[in-house]
């Protein structure tokens, strides 16, 4: 299983105007989130917290990144691009799961507590999200391992009466 | 006028917070948890709750349960865009919003009725 790690060398890959294009996304994300609050109430604003507004400055960044690596070695890249996008959009379901925990917590507690409410949000998405992408890959391991059994399974045996 | 360049810087923070994290993040996979981090959610709620109070940030925590579930389903759309319709990431993205708003107003709607 692939170990999760720090590879700051990542941050080269992006262009300054990358940067900006991501703060300004989730600065207008942000302001359209507070209008429609205030057009239509709390109860339609609060949808838009979870608009996936970022996701697509992110996913394309992605794409772009890997097909631009893929042409520097003389390859098309497209494909692997759009694999690598959809790689992300599937850390991006169980990110999503993280979201439900974080908007459920801070739900119960925000009355109680604010600062408290925060923390433990925001603690409970990191672990929920964490949690899920460890299920997940334990799930796909185990199922390759039995794919690769059954696959060797009657060349072992034919080794064995040989 | 202030509140919404407040809005802005402070969202624009956020984001671009969480998504170098992401950059710097692998696998992949994990990177993506990034993808769907509530922080336009922590900017918003942080100003909803300095602005309108405690009250006004549970309703939108409430509301906000459904979009996360239609954000559940709008990333496995965009992932089988891209593998099975072999759509390039822009367009998928932006069509499998078509599944987003659908999914996050009829989960609210079903919400809505039953309190």
């Amino acid at each position: 299983m692939t170990p999760v790690r720090f590879s700051p060398s990542s941050l080269n890959e992006s262009r300054w105007y990358e940067y900006l294009i991501r703060f300004a996304l989730g600065g207008v994300a942000t302001v359209f989130t507070g209008l429609i609050s205030s057009r239509y109430g709390a109860s339609v604003g609060g949808l838009f917290l979870a608009l996936p507004a970022i996701f697509c400055a992110s996913a394309t960044l992605i794409e772009k990144h890997e097909i631009r690596s893929k042409r520097e070695a003389g390859l098309s890249g497209e494909r692997r691009g759009q694999m690598a996008a959809a790689v992300d959009s599937a850390g991006a379901t169980l990110g999503a799961l993280g979201m439900l925990a974080f908007a459920a917590v801070f739900w119960l507690t925000v009355e109680r507590s604010v600062a408290g409410a925060f923390i433990a949000a925001s603690f409970t998405w990191l672990v929920v999200s964490i949690a899920a992408w460890y299920v997940r890959r334990k799930m796909r391991s185990v199922r390759r391992a039995g794919r690769l059994r059954k696959a060797n399974g009657p060349a072992i045996s034919r080794s064995r009466s040989s | 006028m202030t509140e919404y360049i407040v809005r802005f810087l402070v969202g624009g923070a956020v984001v671009s917070t969480f998504a170098m994290l992401g950059d710097v993040l692998r696998p992949k996979s994990f990177a993506g948890l990034f993808g769907a981090a509530p922080s336009v959610a922590l900017a918003t709620l942080g100003i909803a709750v300095y602005t309108q109070g405690a009250g006004y940030a549970v309703l939108q925590s409430r509301s906000m349960m459904a979009g996360a579930i239609a954000l559940a389903v709008y990333s496995v759309v965009v992932c089988h865009l891209l593998v099975r319709a072999r759509l390039r990431a822009l367009p998928a993205t932006l069509l499998a919003l078509a599944a987003w708003l659908p999914v996050a107003f009829l989960l609210l709607a079903i919400a809505g009725a039953q309190t």
